[in-house]
């Protein structure tokens, strides 16, 4: 051992050194995830610019959650190609921008169903309503799980709180949003409460949904089905210029 | 020492461990009454339990004398510290029982909707990331940690750092597998792919996982070897990685202290490539750079037969960490993610190609001399067709991040398919092989119980991966060309509903590779309880070759 | 960052950045005066007690 001892202390690096081999390891795995990812956060051409986008709604937001809650994201693609069948088969190509709101992103991974990305507005609330607590009766092949349990009413207590955590990670929502969350969120599903032109004005574009008996008391059926009929709908694309997002 | 062994109390540092984990349980029983949510409550009070538990351990061991310091070196040899490895070798087997158990219903459910029962707890959604947390995090976690700490004190010649710690690492870690996957039935996940689990799960797993990494780093610091063995770089590069993606992807803004819902502070865009540039490298570092680790040790240690080349596995384990860290973004081809990204992520994609098969000759090669042990040892078999396996995925993966690939593969079950030869062909087959030279090897039994029930379980699981792989390559290529398929007219020639009715027959089949390869797995745990057990089925057919002369089975 | 600065940028820095990466690599593995280490680590499984 003698003379490999010699040899050893001449040049040992990384393996007589661990922390060395360590911190090799580290500004090694570390360069490739900085060099892509930094220049998205400040790089103006990574989003788009479009007129449209609000932040969602206290109950469209509810059920944003119900969506991440029951695993839809697993099935359900949230992301348009730009190919002639996608764009056929599901609409205008997702921009970055509309999903510039999005904690997290649900563009996913697998299509086992289709793609929902544009499914806003397609079918009504009531088909809606119908296909999420039985798929069969109204798609008789379809293999979708059915959801009979979200018939039960929405738990809305900490609806303030979740505006409260988007709004401190950059999402615009403003104070008096925050105040009303609850009160906004029973008026969009009552489409004639009193004060659904104040809502509207907080959120442009967002539409009543008649939960129906259960006005007062919406189920999380109710906020999953306005979270699905505002999905794709923001963007205004007339007034969208491709030319001038060219990325 | 002979003052110490009379001595039935709590040494200082038990006591401060006591006195943190007293804190814990009061601070978690306080978070179950303030909960916001029931599954808030319900996980502050498991970890309230947790608590608790340590608390009666750690006062049990010393109350039966067994807080005494343990001797380093027992006649001049490490006394090596395998108990923990025990355990991480019965929970890894578990767990993948448990995993592939969930992964046969959830295809079943893809097969007849009616499975989901109309629970929430059993509905796909909830059990999907079950099984994929179970089978990756839980069953290759428990391998990964069981054989890190056991290859890096046989190969430093000395015994694992710490006394708690290794344990505080074992069961911390599977304490965060219990969280995790009972917040999925809860319905409490982060939608991010292989992150779910939410910011209370997060950070707990960062504290054991910064425990591990000092474990680990501590042994390798008191080696008696100068040189650092290539098994325990990529252990490390293992580590470490995965301690900067978890930590980085995981950021993010709970509602309340006393709730489970948080927001991730990403967003979009961005919020998409960071899951995918973690997404990616918990494959190239939990699945790859872990497993080649068991690969570097056990292959040559069951073989008899020194590395082929050492030096290839120094280059390959620079270029494969090095490249590795850039593929994520073939995950987001053609959506939303500017083009440069694309490109990138598909080059280096692709130049991953050549890394990945460095390590897959260097594995193969090693058996140079030997290969006539492939007929008479199984578990050798088990652990060089898992290379193949490797070596397979490894090309079909870099092929499937070429974006005109990639434009029919991605959204279909083509990904499913390819992950699972990687996932049962590559990782569970060494993983399998490893822990088959392991449990002789921690038990001191001269050899395995039955070399048969290896045979059976060697071919049963492999005609499952087969049938899984080939069914879900056919049903994705047909599923990706009959989206984009156009009739004379013009018109798109299929709904997608008719799309999903094709995959009927191919789920089916599927699901029954599925079944197979559980029988293997539920046949294996059948072996090696016997083995542990002290028995032997076939003492008179064995050939007794080298390998399975007792002289090789390690001293305690 | 457009595609053009990205692959002017690839195929110069980046690519120096890579080759001499993996050239420090490829030199300490073949580095002669290694070459006894690396024949005793690869047998370093078999070697144990």
């Amino acid at each position: 051992m003698s003379s490999a001892n010699a040899i050893w202390k001449k040049h040992e690096f990384f393996e007589k050194h661990s922390i060395i081999l360590l911190i090799g390891i580290l500004i090694v795995v570390a360069i490739g995830g900085l060099i892509e990812i930094v220049p998205l956060f400040y790089l103006k051409s990574t989003v788009e610019k479009v007129e449209g986008m609000r932040p969602y709604t206290p109950l469209e937001l509810a059920g944003r959650n119900i969506y991440i809650r029951e695993g839809c994201y697993l099935c359900h693609s949230q992301m348009i190609r730009p190919m002639r069948d996608e764009i056929e088969r599901y609409g205008h190509f997702s921009l970055a921008a509309e999903s510039m709101y999005d904690h997290p992103f649900q563009w996913g991974s697998k299509r086992t169903g289709p793609d929902l990305a544009r499914v806003g507005g397609k079918y009504s609330d009531e088909w809606h309503r119908e296909h999420l607590k039985d798929p069969r009766s109204v798609v008789p092949t379809s293999i979708m799980p059915a959801y009979p349990w979200l018939t039960k009413p929405l738990d809305t207590h900490a609806v303030a709180a979740d505006l409260k955590a988007n709004q401190r990670i950059g999402v615009p929502y403003t104070d008096e949003m925050i105040l009303k969350a609850r009160s906004d969120l029973l008026t969009q599903a009552d489409p004639d409460d009193a004060a659904m032109d104040e809502f509207q004005k907080r959120y442009p574009g967002a539409l009543p949904r008649d939960a129906g008996p259960a006005r007062k008391q919406p189920t999380e059926l109710d906020a999953l089905v306005a979270y699905l009929q505002v999905l794709g709908t923001m963007v205004d694309f007339k007034l969208y210029d491709a030319k001038k997002n060219l990325r | 020492m002979t003052r110490a062994a009379t001595n039935n109390y709590l040494n200082p540092a038990e006591l401060g461990l006591v006195g943190v984990l007293g804190a814990a349980f009061l601070a978690c029983t306080l978070a179950t009454a303030r909960a916001i949510d029931p599954g808030f409550g319900f996980h502050a009070g498991l970890f309230a339990a947790a608590s608790a538990a340590g608390i009666v351990a750690l006062i049990e061991r010393a109350r039966r004398g067994l807080n005494q310091p343990v001797p380093a070196e027992i006649d001049g040899r490490p006394n090596y510290n395998l108990g923990v490895v025990k355990f991480g070798v019965a929970a890894a087997m578990f767990w993948g029982v448990a995993g592939f158990l969930v992964g046969v219903v959830i295809a079943l459910q893809l097969w007849a909707p009616s499975l989901n029962l109309g629970l929430e707890w059993t509905s796909f959604g909830r059990l999907r990331p079950l099984h994929t947390s179970a089978v990756i995090f839980a069953f290759g976690g428990n391998v990964l940690i069981a054989t890190s700490f056991y290859v890096v004190q046989k190969t430093c010649r000395v015994r694992l750092a710490g006394d708690l710690a290794p344990w505080f690492v074992m069961l911390g870690y599977n304490f965060f597998i219990v969280v995790a996957g009972t917040g999925y039935l809860l319905g409490i996940t982060q939608s991010k792919e292989y992150a779910e689990p939410e910011w209370y799960a997060d950070l707990w797993l960062t504290l054991v996982w910064v425990v591990y990494l000092l474990v680990f780093l501590a042994t390798i610091w008191r080696r008696k070897e100068p040189h650092i063995f290539v098994a325990n770089w990529f252990y490390l590069a293992f580590i470490v990685t995965i301690a900067m993606l978890h930590i980085v992807n995981n950021l993010a803004m709970p509602v309340s202290v006393f709730g489970s819902k948080s927001y991730p502070i990403f967003s979009g865009v961005q919020d998409a490539l960071i899951q995918w540039w973690y997404g990616h490298n918990a494959v190239g570092f939990f699945l790859t750079a872990g497993f080649l680790a068991i690969m570097y040790y056990f292959i040559p240690k069951r073989a008899e037969r020194p590395i082929y080349s050492y030096r290839l596995s120094i280059i390959h384990f620079w270029a494969l960490i090095f490249m590795y860290i850039w593929a994520g973004p073939h995950h987001l081809h053609y959506t939303a993610l500017p083009d440069w990204a694309q490109t990138l992520g598909m080059t280096f994609s692709i130049m991953l190609w050549m890394p990945s098969w460095g390590g897959m000759i260097n594995g193969l090669m090693t058996l140079s001399g030997a290969w006539d042990k492939l007929r008479t040892d199984p578990v050798l078999r088990l652990m060089v067709v898992s290379l193949a396996f490797y070596g397979m995925s490894t090309f079909e993966g870099p092929m499937m991040s070429i974006k005109a690939v990639n434009s029919l593969s991605h959204y279909t079950d083509w990904t499913i398919g390819h992950v699972h030869s990687g996932a049962l062909g590559w990782v569970a087959y060494i993983s399998f092989g490893a822990i088959y030279c392991l449990v002789p090897w921690l038990w001191n039994r001269r050899e395995l119980y039955s070399l048969k029930l290896v045979e059976w379980h060697f071919w049963i699981s492999t005609l499952g991966i087969v049938l899984y792989i080939s069914s879900m390559w056919v049903a994705g290529i047909m599923q990706g060309l009959m989206w984009r398929a156009y009739n004379a007219l013009g018109f798109l020639e299929y709904s997608f509903v008719e799309t999903v009715e094709a995959m009927q027959p191919y789920y089916l089949v599927r699901a029954l590779g599925g079944v197979l390869f559980l029988i293997g797995a539920l046949i294996m745990v059948y072996n090696l309880v016997m083995t542990v057990r002290g028995r032997e089925a076939e003492l008179a057919l064995r050939p007794l070759g080298p390998a399975l002369q007792p002289s090789l089975v390690p001293a305690e | 960052m457009s595609y053009e600065f990205a692959s002017s940028f690839a195929q110069t820095s980046g690519l120096l950045y890579f080759v001499g990466m993996f050239g420090a690599a490829l030199l300490y593995a073949l580095w002669p005066r290694n070459r006894e280490r690396f024949d005793a680590a690869s047998r370093m499984p078999l070697s144990e007690e």
